[in-house]
């Protein structure tokens, strides 16, 4: 039963950090625009920062 | 993209303070107008994209364009946000989509700045991501619990499930403590208080049964029953926002902006800063911002939005006009006598004000439970408590069973029942092409049992339609329709779109000119032709639409106009009828006009040339006669009326003051869907009902089992799971 007290932490230490990735995506607005976010993954464009000097 | 669309504001460098002015006055106005969205950020609506290469090409468009910082399109709301510099013009924005190939209208972000970030759904998410997380791992050790962990290991457990349960409880369960304790300061119950209490007396008995090496710890109970009834706010929240949005959207999609003149020429202002003595110019098509009279030009005037009448008015000098209604021929210049607060406009909206009041008196289904059920459940648990404690003398004991017995009878499937049915219901209707904007809108039409229809632009489009007669030839429609030519009048427009499905060519008429207010003059054949209204060519005005056609030294030729009818009218009406709903029109148009009207849809009950008064009045006397009234309108004459009723509807072409007395928004132009949603809120009021019986059947048997002293903490997270997930399935077989 000792394994226990290595696991237990673990297994909270793991769930805690898709917790925390979790809030991270919410706040960072991710969820903002869920059906574009789906098209933009078909686009060329680097667009994380939207106006960078682009090559025209 | 070029420049060419850009058009830089006039500036005058040869005096720099003459500019100085005026453009304090602009950045100032936009400032106040911006508001809490912050200067240089503009909103576009772009109702055609669907795809990635859309997202791209606009961007890539709004980009290039000199003195934006940067733009993002979002493609689930169809929305694309500028940061620009402050002399970009949302109107240059739009020609600059345009000329990419993409529809686009100026929003104003000042309407939409209340949903631009839903601060709320997102603290309500993270909330229950957060009771999700807790909820997953205290079931883990609880299930060790169960399946026979005994003593120290046991023991461990509880703490380590207390150690995760207590601070996520604090964590998720605010929206509940703030509520229930909104409700006990002000000395009423609602069904966040039993909720506080279970969730609670559940951590503090478990706490103390924990620290005694107690069996029964409810750890897992009230973390979960947090989470589910979380489950629940969020699909609430969830609907009433998108709700939200696509009316701000709606209201956001009229700019309220007019022409002013003065000294230094035409400039573009909001109508909120107008004041009464300014000279407004409204162009053809446009509608009047303000109350005001006519200085200069002729025009003609359709005021069918505020009377419902649907012949249009001869405009000239020194009449008064008032907001709403819209300028069709000629360009007129308006002396503002009334602006904001003071306009007719605004007078109607505190008669609304006054009718919503009674409105919100309204109680829903889930109040009304939560009346019957939070005083129920706190007599049970107290009264199991008592019995318990004469009963054996044991404190401990007789508190362990009140937890049980909250935890038990808690509203997990109460909590759920409703937001879940509403959810599937109203996203229904949406995508149906209908906007529940009230929250208790889809149980109040389920009662209805009349319905009132308003006839121009709501169960009409307000646009005319040449009606066949024998008054006329078709070479006289011929000449009609090459008079028509080149004028944007309604009548005119039907005109040529006669003659076009008939497949006629049209005449040649020379020097063909507007006489605005009055109509079309030309040479035709030698003679001189004109067409419009009756008192110009010389004829008799008669009570019907009409436009007359007048070819010198022969007597004036007639052509009368019918409204068009709406997409689905007639099938609304029918499919209304065959729910068992009696339906009555209510119009402000002509007796003759009316009942001609009423009679191709098959109305008897029928009302002409009512008043907004007479309309609100014929809506309250249904209603003493114990009927619960469907009011259908669009125009600021039925806006009283759409605020008496019981529940009411308008089309998305309406007056924003008419949509905003309306629980729901028809936003495509097809009526139809009516009739089916009415069927849908009865199948819904139906669903919620059943998830109600169904919660009781649950409490019924374990109720008895929990004063008993047999719930287990097993037992109740298998009620509580039980009823949850059967009331959420029920809730999606809604048809």
């Amino acid at each position: 039963m000792e394994v226990l007290a290595f696991l237990i932490p673990i297994s909270l230490f793991l769930g805690g950090l898709g917790l925390v990735a979790f809030f991270w995506t919410v706040r960072s607005d991710q969820y903002d625009d869920p059906e574009g976010d789906s098209h933009r993954i078909l686009s060329d464009e680097y667009d994380e920062h939207p106006k960078t000097p682009r090559k025209r | 993209m070029t420049d060419s669309t850009y058009t830089e504001p006039p500036t005058a460098s040869a005096c720099p303070a003459c500019d100085a002015a005026p453009m304090a006055r602009r950045i100032a106005a936009s400032g106040a107008q911006d508001g809490a969205v912050g200067p240089g950020r503009l909103m576009l609506s772009l109702p055609g994209i669907h795809c990635a290469a859309c997202i791209t090409t606009v961007e890539r468009a709004l980009d290039d364009h000199p003195g934006v910082r940067s733009a993002r399109v979002n493609l689930s709301l169809k929305r694309a946000t500028v940061e620009a510099d402050p002399e970009v013009t949302a109107q240059a924005l739009v020609a600059a989509v345009a000329g990419v190939g993409y529809e686009a209208h100026e929003l104003e972000s000042a309407v939409l700045s209340a949903t631009a970030t839903d601060r709320q759904g997102r603290d309500l998410l993270m909330r229950l991501a957060v009771a999700g997380f807790a909820a997953m791992n205290v079931m883990l050790l609880s299930v060790a619990v169960w399946s026979g962990a005994a003593d120290a290991t046991r023991d461990l457990f509880h703490w380590i499930s207390a150690l995760i349960a207590i601070p996520a409880v604090a964590f998720s369960g605010q929206p509940f403590f703030r509520n229930a304790w909104a409700a006990l300061r002000h000395g009423r119950l609602n069904m966040d208080v039993p909720i506080t209490l279970a969730i609670l007396l559940a951590l503090g008995t478990s706490l103390y049964e924990t620290a005694h090496s107690g069996e029964h710890a409810y750890f897992d109970a009230a973390i979960s029953l947090t989470f589910f009834l979380l489950a629940g706010r969020y699909l609430d929240h969830r609907t009433r926002a998108i709700a939200r949005s696509a009316a701000e959207e709606l209201a956001a999609l009229e700019v309220p902006r007019a022409e002013r003149l003065s000294d230094n020429g035409e400039e573009t202002v909001n109508v909120a800063d107008l004041v009464p003595g300014d000279l407004i110019r409204v162009r053809p098509g446009g509608r009047m911002p303000v109350d005001g009279q006519i200085v200069e030009g002729t025009s003609e005037i359709d005021r069918s939005l505020l009377t419902g009448e649907t012949v249009p008015v001869f405009a000239e000098q020194g009449q008064a006009v008032s907001a709403g209604e819209v300028n069709l021929t000629g360009p007129l210049t308006v002396r503002v006598t009334a602006a904001g607060r003071d306009s007719s406009l605004h007078r109607m909206a505190d008669l609304v004000a006054m009718a919503e009041s009674s409105r919100n008196r309204y109680t829903s289904l889930a109040d009304r439970a939560a009346g019957l059920y939070a005083p129920g459940v706190h007599i049970l648990s107290f009264v199991a408590a008592v019995g318990w404690y004469l009963y054996t003398g044991d404190v401990r004991l007789a508190i362990n069973i009140a937890a049980a017995v909250l935890i038990i009878t808690c509203p997990c499937a109460l909590g759920l029942a409703v937001p879940a049915v509403t959810t599937a219901a109203s996203g229904r209707l949406f995508r149906r092409g209908m906007l529940i904007k009230d929250g208790t809108a889809l149980e109040r039409l389920a009662e209805v049992d009349t319905v009132v229809f308003d006839k121009t632009g709501t169960l009409t489009l307000g646009a005319p339609i040449l009606e066949e007669d024998d008054t006329w030839s078709d070479e006289d429609l011929r000449l009609a329709a090459a008079m028509a030519e080149g004028s944007s009048h309604p009548l005119s427009r039907a005109l040529s779109e006669a003659a076009q499905v008939r497949g006629h060519a049209v005449d040649r008429v020379e020097s063909l000119t507007e006489v605005p207010g009055y109509g079309t003059q030309g040479t035709w054949r030698g003679h001189r032709v004109r067409l419009g209204r009756a008192d110009w060519v010389g004829a008799e005005a008669g009570e019907r639409t009409a436009s007359w056609l007048s070819i010198e030294g022969m007597p004036p030729i007639r052509f009368t106009f019918t409204d068009r009818l709406r997409p689905g009218a007639v099938e609304a009406v029918q499919g209304l009828k065959e729910t068992g709903l009696s339906v009555a029109l209510v119009s402000g148009d002509a007796q003759t006009a009316v009942e001609t009207f009423a009679r191709r849809l098959g109305i008897d009950d029928v009302t002409a040339e009512a008043l907004p008064e007479d309309k609100a009045r014929r809506i309250e006397a249904l209603r003493g006669a114990g009927r619960r009234v469907l009011m259908v309108g669009d125009g600021l004459n039925d806006t009283a009326a759409l605020a008496a009723a019981h529940v009411s509807i308008s089309p998305a072409s309406a007056l924003d003051a008419a949509r905003v007395a309306s629980d729901i928004v028809l936003l495509g132009e097809d009526i139809a869907p009516l009739a089916s949603a009415v069927t849908t809120a009865r199948s819904a009021v139906t669903r919620i009902k059943q998830n109600f019986t169904i919660a009781t059947l649950y409490n019924v048997i374990a109720v008895p089992i929990a004063i008993a002293g047999f719930a287990t903490p097993l037992a109740a997270a298998l009620a509580m799971s039980a009823s949850s997930i059967t009331v959420s399935l029920n809730s999606l077989r809604l048809r």
